[in-house]
């Protein structure tokens, strides 16, 4: 017998207890994996929809939220005429309702804008964008969800429109969200004259800090950032990223709290036999090695079943209609790493004290207890 | 002569405070390779004797020196239970469910010993303990006699210097016991182990070495 097959026979003859240790991991690790994945796939998603075919975002100085930006439209034709620029363009973003969905995204856009270009038209063209009166354009997702089809008149908010095109892209916010040209958007949110944000392509990205500067300097209420910037700096996504974090992490520490209370029933109920291990020679360090060890084994076992368990969820929720394709999972070597890492943390924090119990039994005490 | 393995003087041990006094002044030496039985009634303090010369507890006053170690230090004692000190319990003391081999693994994996080793000496002294087709039984499969064998067989382990037997045979019937007895006197013998052994049964203590009766928290010689 060896000293793993020692922390392996204990674990498997308390079935149940290590089962359901591992279960209160592996729920944790479900539940990081979850949360963090959806909400760094959201975060991407914005910040794909953003890069679009651009370099540089313009927007309002000092918003809480990109879609309360306002950029006039002799912003935007300034910004075109910079020498810096070679690509500016305006989006404006709303949210609208239809029957039984009261949030979907829309995109006022150019007809010439980058993405319906780049876009999978299932029906429609990107050429006719904007052509057809009363029109609105829907990713597929949406069109799945509102049932719509080519030709079709929706209730969009207190308007309707008729379906004039579906389009298919990779981003879920995208794909679940309807798209108006941007006049019809302006309109439609009284917003005329304005766009949220202007995507800026540069001439030469070098010259990216000259143009900030030009921008800042021409309209005091504009900021121009670099799109690595905006994501780095942008106030949404840091409050996003540290709730999930916070979030997951009480997540895996309830588990880690089974797993204490695993290991110290598991501690409490072999005193005897801890005794005899010290009796036959084992040292407090190997005690604790073989505390540890099975902590870490249910860490790990619950690690790798609750990956199992949150991309089946995720899988389960990228597919389901209710969440419009908003959900679309990111999922990375460092999430993963740090996921597991909380894990067997926990798990390892959970078994200090049963192992400094394990280690203070007194052999004469604890052959006498029963 | 050599060092006596064991060297005992004027140990005292007391519970509750000093209200209850079990060892009052006890000396004793033990020779290597002697087998000597710690003779007694219940309560007269032989166990507690033999957990003090084991470290499993340790004495209020008094010198004691175990193998060439003081049983009073932590460090020490961990050595002495590793690499010199066999023990055997009346109630076995067994890991239930693990297998006969097993059970007579632990010490050997507290000391790192190689596994080839490990199971090649578990094989060796079920063979003498007549064990071989128990070896992976568990232990609740088996009867009281083998058990004890294989707390026999734990103890033999690491080949110790030492034996401590407290009441080896006080959970078995007579025959059983004798059996029992007789394997361990047997395997002492030709291991060249010391035995110090506690009982109550003085046809056991008899056919030791050397008796010696405590009574009151003191030892007389027989």
């Amino acid at each position: 017998m060896r000293f793993l097959a020692l922390i392996y026979t204990n674990l498997r003859r308390h079935k149940l207890r290590a089962l359901l240790g591992v279960a209160g991991i592996s729920f944790g690790v479900a539940a990081m994996l979850t949360i963090l994945a959806i909400v760094h796939g959201a975060i991407g998603m914005f910040e794909r929809i953003l890069a679009v075919d651009s370099q540089y975002l313009v927007f309002e100085k000092n918003v809480s939220d990109l879609f309360f930006s306002s950029v006039t439209e002799a912003q935007l034709v300034a910004v075109r005429k910079m020498p810096q620029v070679v690509s500016a363009q305006p989006l404006l973003f709303g949210i609208v309702s239809a029957p039984g969905h009261p949030i979907i995204t829309c995109f006022g856009l150019e007809p010439d804008n980058t993405r319906l270009r780049k876009a999978k038209w299932r029906v429609g063209r990107a050429e006719d964008f904007g052509k057809t009166e009363k029109g609105i354009w829907l990713g597929a997702r949406a069109a799945d969800f509102l049932k719509a089809h080519h030709g079709q008149k929706i209730a969009i908010g207190s308007g309707e429109f008729v379906v004039a095109g579906i389009i298919t892209t990779e981003n879920g916010f995208e794909d679940g969200g309807v798209f108006l040209p941007l006049t019809t958007a302006q309109k439609f949110f009284h917003r005329e004259g304005f766009a949220s944000i202007i995507a800026i392509k540069l001439r030469n990205e070098a010259a990216g800090m000259e143009f900030k500067q030009a921008v800042t300097a021409a309209y005091g209420g504009l900021i121009a950032l670099e799109n690595r910037e905006f994501n780095q700096s942008y106030t949404q996504f840091q409050i996003l990223h540290f709730t999930s974090w916070a979030i997951s992490i009480c997540a895996c520490l309830l588990g880690g709290l089974g797993v204490a209370n695993t290991m110290l029933l598991s501690v409490f109920s072999r005193i005897r036999e801890i005794a005899v291990l010290r009796v036959c020679g084992f040292s407090s360090n190997q005690v604790i090695t073989l505390i540890f060890g099975e902590a870490l084994t249910i860490a790990i076992a619950g690690a790798g079943l609750g990956l199992a368990l949150g991309a089946t969820t995720l899988a389960v929720l990228n597919r389901a209609p209710q969440f419009q394709g908003y959900v679309q999972p990111t999922l990375n070597p460092v999430m993963i790493g740090g996921i597991i890492t909380t894990a067997i943390i926990t798990a390892v924090v959970g078994a200090i004290y049963p192992a400094w119990f394990a280690v203070h039994i007194q052999p004469i005490e604890a052959l006498r207890y029963e | 002569m050599s060092a006596p393995l064991i060297v005992g003087r004027a140990l005292i041990k007391n519970y509750e405070g000093g209200r209850i006094a079990v060892l009052a002044g006890v000396n004793l030496e033990v020779q290597a390779g002697e087998m000597v039985a710690l003779w007694g009634a219940s309560g007269s303090g032989k166990s507690t004797l033999l957990h003090l010369l084991g470290g499993l507890d340790v004495p209020d006053a008094g010198e004691l020196t175990v193998c060439g170690f003081d049983p009073r230090r932590e460090a020490h004692r961990q050595i002495l239970r590793r690499q010199h000190l066999g023990f055997i319990f009346q109630l076995h003391n067994l890991i239930p469910d693990f297998t006969v081999a097993e059970n007579m693994q632990v010490p050997a994996l507290a000391l790192g010993t190689p596994q080839k080793k490990i199971q090649a000496r578990a094989r060796e002294l079920a063979e003498l303990l007549g064990l071989s087709h128990r070896l992976h039984h568990r232990i609740q499969d088996i009867s009281g006699g083998e058990r004890q064998r294989a707390a026999i067989g734990r103890a033999l382990m690491n080949s110790p210097q030492l034996l401590l037997a407290d009441e080896p045979t006080g959970s078995l019937d007579e025959v059983t016991g004798d059996l029992v007895f007789g394997l361990l006197k047997n395997l002492v013998r030709n291991a060249g182990v010391t035995v110090v052994l506690a009982t109550h049964e003085r046809r056991l203590a008899e056919q030791c070495d050397r008796r010696l009766h405590v009574r009151q928290g003191q030892i007389e010689c027989l």
